[in-house]
C-alpha cells in the first residue's frame, strides 16, 4: 500500500550501508572460529582484531578496552549487572545504582531486575522539561550516600527526545567520588563526536545497527581498571568477561560502519541538522499545536560544541491525538515513523521519557518521533509534511471518539 | 473499501481478516488490548487478552500480509464493560459482558475510530449474518465477505437485516443485536456463511494461519479462571448475609447477595436439604436487604417479560406478523441467553422503561413487553438481553428489567 516510502524512522534501526554489507558478506563466506589455533581460525582472528583496533580508534579506546556484544542492549547489561557485582565484590555497602529517569529499558531493566533480585537500590536522577539530567540531584544524591554507589548511568543522548545529557558533568561529579560512570552511546555515535577516552567515562555502550552496521552486534568499551563480572559465562572470550565465538562478520562490518560514521560524522551532523530544521518548521506550519519535546534545535548545533539536540531527531506531541491513529495514517500514506516509546506486545505505553520530563499522560500519548541518519532526503521531510497535516485531522477526530474520558462523558 | 480486522489472536478473527483480504478490500489489523494490567486477564491461549493472543494476531497479520496495530481501549472498556458487569450484580441485575462489549467497545469505541481514521467497515470474526434488501424486500447475498458500507453510504432504499447464523451451535445475533442498524451498516462478517467450525479451522489451516488449531473461549475474558464470584468479592467486598426460603426462613448464609442469579441452582451452599427434599433455586435476589431467596423450579416459571432501552433493526409488525385484531401485540420469537432456545411470544413497544405487572415509567426511553404464547418460560432474571426474532432475523433488542407469572 505504500508507494514511495519515506523512513524517518532511523534511531530504531538503519540502512546497512554498502561498505559494511561488502564486509560482512566476505566475511560470512568464509570458514574459521577466532579462537581456533590453526590457520582458518587465525584469519578470523586477525579480522576481528583488525576491527577491534578500528573500532577501537574511531572511538577513542584501546584495543583492549573493546569488549564485543550482541548488540546494545547486551553491553548495557553487562555494564550495569556487571560493574554492580564487580564493585560489590570488593566492597559489600556498594549497593545503589544511579540512573537517569530517561535511560533507556536495557539500563532501566537491568537495574531494576538487580533491585529485586541483588539487594540493589536504584535512584532514578531526574530531568528537567527538555529531558536534561539534573546535576544539582546527582550532585546531591553523590552527596549524600556516595559510600553505597556502585556506578552511575547516563545515556550519552536519548532515544525518544535526542537530548544530549551533560557526560563530562557526570564523569567529573562522580569521579570526585571515585564512582563509575557508564554510558549509554547508542544514539550518539555518528551523530555527535563521541570520545571515549576524552570523556572520562569508564564504560561505554556502542551498537552496530543505529549506524549503518548489522543488526546483532555492539561493543562495551570499558576500561580495564574497571570491576566487571562476566554476565555470559563459558569459553573466556573477551577478557573472560564476555564469553561466546567471536561472531566475525558481524564484527567487521560493524568495525567499517562506526569507522564510517564517525569519519564521516562533522558533515552528516550539519546535513542532517538542517535537514531536521526543515522538517520541524514544517511539522509546526502542518499542525501549529504540534508541540516539540526535547531541546529546542539550535542554528549552531554540530558546529563547536556539543550540541543540545542529536542533528537527526525531531520528536513533538500532537495534542488530542493517539499515537497509534498517527503512525497508521502515516504508514499509509507511506512515511514510516515511530511513537518513540516502547511496547509491551504492541500496546502502546505512555512514554517514561516524556513522563519524567513533565509531559502530562493524555499529551504523551500522542507522540511521534522522526529520525534522520544517513539515507535521508529532503524528499523525505517533503513526504511527511505533505501527509501531515491531514493526517493529524484525522488523529485528532479518532481521538475525539475513542479517547478515554469523553468530554462531559466520563463516569 | 478501507476494512478495519478486529483480530483477537483467535482463528474466527483471522480467517475473517482473511476473507476481507481476498475480498479485494485494503484491509488492516487492529487487536484490542482491553487490559493494561494484563498479568489481571486469563492468561493462555484461550481468550481475547493475553499477550500471547496478541502475538498471535500479529502473527496472522504477518502471514496475510497486513499492517497490524494494538489499539489500548482498556480505558473504555474498564469504564463501560467491567464497570456496568459489577453496578449490574450489585444491583441484583445478572449482565452479558459480551454484549456490553458489543455495543461499547467492539461496535463504538472501535468502531467510530475507525470511522474517523477512515475505515469504511470493521470486520470480525462473529458467526452471524448480514442480509441486504432493496426496497421491494427482496434478499440479496448474504455475502461471504460481506458488503458493507454499500447501505450505508450508498443511499437507495438498501436495507440491511442481521440474522442467526446458519450454524445454530455458533450463532452469535443475540449478542450482536445490541449494535442497531447504524452500526450494522458499517460492520462486517465475513463468516456469516459458514456452516461449521471446522470449515473455518479448514480455511485457517489452508492459508497457513498457525492459530487453525487454536482452541475456542468460553469463559469472560477478564474474569480469571472463570471464577465469577471470586471476581465479584474481589471487586465489590465480602458482604455476608442469609439465604431464606419463600417463607422467609433462615436456610443458609452467602458472601454477597449480588454473586447469586435468578435460576441458579448450584454454589447455593445449603447445608440442609429442602423440608420436602426438592432442589432449591434462586427465586430471588434482594441487594437491599442482602438477602438471597430460594424456591421451588416453578416459582421461576414466568410468560410476561419487560425490557429496557430497546434497539430495533425492524419494528415488529413493519410487514410481518399478525396484530390481533384493534391489538398492538406482534408475533415473534424471544430469545433470552447467548445459547438459548428461542420461544413464540407476542411483543409489544412500550413508550417508556417498563417495569412489573404493565407498569410503564414516563421517561421517553422506549423499551418492550413480551408475553409468552405457549409454555412459560424459566429463569428469566433481569440484566439479561432479550432478542427478538422473526424467523433467523433479528428485529430487536432490550435488557429485562422485570419477570412475571401474570
Amino acid at each position: 500500500m505504500t508507494t514511495g516510502s519515506a523512513y524517518l524512522d532511523h534511531a530504531a534501526t538503519t540502512p546497512m550501508s554498502p561498505a559494511a554489507l561488502a564486509a560482512f558478506v566476505a566475511e560470512a563466506g568464509r570458514t574459521g572460529n577466532a579462537s581456533s589455533l590453526h590457520s582458518a581460525g587465525r584469519a578470523a582472528r586477525r579480522s576481528v582484531e583488525e576491527a577491534r583496533e578500528s573500532l577501537a580508534a574511531a572511538l577513542g579506546a584501546r584495543p583492549s578496552e573493546v569488549l564485543f556484544t550482541a548488540g546494545g542492549t547486551e553491553a548495557d547489561n553487562l555494564a550495569i549487572k556487571g560493574v554492580f557485582w564487580g564493585r560489590r565484590r570488593t566492597d559489600p555497602r556498594r549497593t545503589r545504582i544511579l540512573v537517569s529517569a530517561v535511560e533507556h529499558h536495557a539500563v532501566l531493566d537491568p537495574a531494576f531486575w538487580l533491585a529485586g533480585h541483588a539487594g540493589a537500590e536504584i535512584t532514578l536522577l531526574p530531568v528537567d522539561g527538555e529531558g536534561r539530567l539534573d546535576l544539582a540531584a546527582l550532585r546531591a544524591e553523590l552527596a549524600a550516600h556516595a559510600d553505597e554507589v556502585a556506578l552511575v548511568s547516563v545515556m550519552w543522548a536519548n532515544n525518544e527526545v535526542g537530548t544530549v545529557q551533560p557526560v563530562r558533568d557526570v564523569v567529573r561529579l562522580a569521579h570526585q567520588h571515585g564512582i563509575p560512570v557508564h554510558t549509554d552511546a547508542v544514539q550518539a555515535v555518528g551523530q555527535v563526536e563521541v570520545d571515549f577516552a576524552a570523556s572520562g567515562v569508564d564504560a561505554l555502550t556502542v551498537t552496530g545497527h543505529k549506524l549503518g552496521g548489522p543488526l546483532g552486534v555492539g561493543a562495551l568499551l570499558a576500561r580495564r581498571d574497571l570491576p566487571l563480572e562476566a554476565v555470559l559465562h563459558g569459553g573466556g572470550q573477551e577478557r573472560g568477561v564476555r564469553s561466546g565465538t567471536l561472531d566475525a562478520p558481524a564484527i567487521r562490518a560493524f568495525a567499517v560502519a562506526v569507522a564510517d560514521a564517525v569519519d564521516q560524522q562533522p558533515e552528516r551532523a550539519v546535513a542532517l541538522a538542517a535537514l531536521r530544521d526543515a522538517l520541524v518548521a514544517g511539522v509546526r506550519r502542518a499542525d501549529p499545536e504540534a508541540v516539540l519535546r526535547g531541546p529546542e534545535p539550535r542554528a549552531d548545533g554540530g558546529a563547536g560544541g556539543a550540541p543540545a539536540r542529536l542533528p537527526g531527531n525531531a520528536h513533538f506531541t500532537f495534542p488530542g491525538t493517539e499515537g497509534d491513529s498517527l503512525l497508521y495514517l502515516l504508514d499509509s500514506a507511506g512515511v514510516q515513523a515511530s511513537t518513540g516509546s516502547a511496547c509491551q506486545a504492541g500496546v502502546p505505553q505512555p512514554s517514561h521519557v516524556l513522563l519524567a520530563m513533565g509531559v502530562p499522560e493524555l499529551d504523551a500519548r500522542g507522540a511521534l518521533r522522526f529520525t534522520l541518519g544517513a539515507t535521508s532526503t529532503r524528499d523525505d521531510v517533503d513526504a511527511l509534511l505533505a501527509a501531515l497535516g491531514q493526517v493529524v485531522e484525522r488523529a485528532r477526530a479518532a481521538g475525539l471518539v475513542s479517547g478515554p474520558a469523553l468530554a462531559g462523558g466520563g463516569s | 473499501m478501507r476494512v478495519l480486522a478486529a483480530m483477537s489472536g483467535g482463528v474466527d478473527s483471522a480467517v475473517a481478516a482473511a476473507l476481507a483480504v481476498e475480498a479485494g478490500h485494503d484491509v488492516v489489523g487492529v487487536h484490542m488490548a482491553l487490559s493494561r494490567n494484563r498479568d489481571q486477564f486469563r492468561t493462555g491461549s484461550r481468550g481475547c487478552c493475553s499477550i500471547e493472543d496478541a502475538g498471535d494476531a500479529r502473527r496472522a497479520a504477518d502471514v496475510l500480509g497486513i499492517p497490524y496495530y494494538v489499539w489500548d481501549l482498556s480505558e473504555r472498556f474498564e469504564e463501560t464493560v467491567v464497570a456496568d458487569f459489577l453496578s449490574e450484580y450489585a444491583a441484583g441485575r445478572t449482565p452479558n459482558p459480551c454484549v456490553r462489549c458489543n455495543e461499547h467497545i467492539k461496535f463504538e469505541a472501535l468502531l467510530d475510530k475507525a470511522t474517523a481514521l477512515g475505515f469504511d467497515a470493521v470486520a470480525t470474526g462473529h458467526y452471524a449474518q448480514v442480509v441486504t434488501r432493496d426496497g421491494a424486500g427482496d434478499a440479496g447475498d448474504a455475502g461471504d465477505a460481506g458488503d458493507a458500507g454499500d447501505a450505508g453510504g450508498a443511499g437507495g432504499t438498501v436495507r440491511r437485516e442481521l440474522h442467526r447464523s446458519p450454524n445454530a451451535e455458533k450463532d452469535q445475533s443475540y449478542v450482536l443485536a445490541v449494535m442497531g442498524p447504524q452500526r450494522l451498516a458499517r460492520a462486517m462478517f465475513p463468516l456469516g456463511g459458514f456452516t461449521s467450525k471446522e470449515q473455518v479451522r479448514a480455511e485457517a489451516a489452508a492459508r497457513g494461519l498457525s492459530v487453525s488449531a487454536k482452541p475456542d473461549s468460553y469463559d469472560i475474558c477478564f474474569v480469571a479462571d472463570g471464577d465469577t464470584p471470586g471476581f465479584l468479592r474481589d471487586r465489590l467486598g465480602s458482604r455476608p448475609g442469609e439465604v431464606v426460603d419463600v417463607d422467609g426462613n433462615v436456610v443458609g448464609d452467602h458472601d454477597g447477595a449480588y454473586a447469586f442469579t435468578v435460576g441458579q441452582r448450584k454454589g447455593l451452599g445449603l447445608g440442609r436439604p429442602a423440608a420436602d427434599g426438592r432442589a432449591r433455586y434462586v427465586v430471588d435476589v434482594q441487594v437491599q436487604s442482602n438477602t438471597v431467596v430460594v424456591g421451588p423450579a416453578e416459582l421461576l416459571s414466568v410468560d410476561r417479560v419487560a425490557a429496557e432501552k430497546a434497539v430495533w433493526f425492524e419494528m415488529p409488525g413493519a410487514g410481518a406478523g399478525t396484530p390481533d385484531a384493534g391489538s398492538d401485540w406482534y408475533d415473534a420469537e424471544l430469545q433470552i441467553r447467548a445459547h438459548g432456545t428461542p420461544v413464540p411470544v407476542q411483543v409489544r413497544t412500550t413508550p417508556g422503561t417498563p417495569g412489573a405487572r404493565g407498569a410503564v415509567a414516563d421517561d421517553g426511553v422506549p423499551g418492550l413487553e413480551v408475553r409468552l404464547v405457549e409454555a412459560p418460560l424459566r429463569g428469566v432474571a433481569a440484566g439479561q438481553s432479550a432478542v427478538i426474532y422473526r424467523g433467523t432475523q433479528v428485529l430487536g433488542q432490550a435488557t429485562v428489567t422485570a419477570a412475571w407469572r401474570a
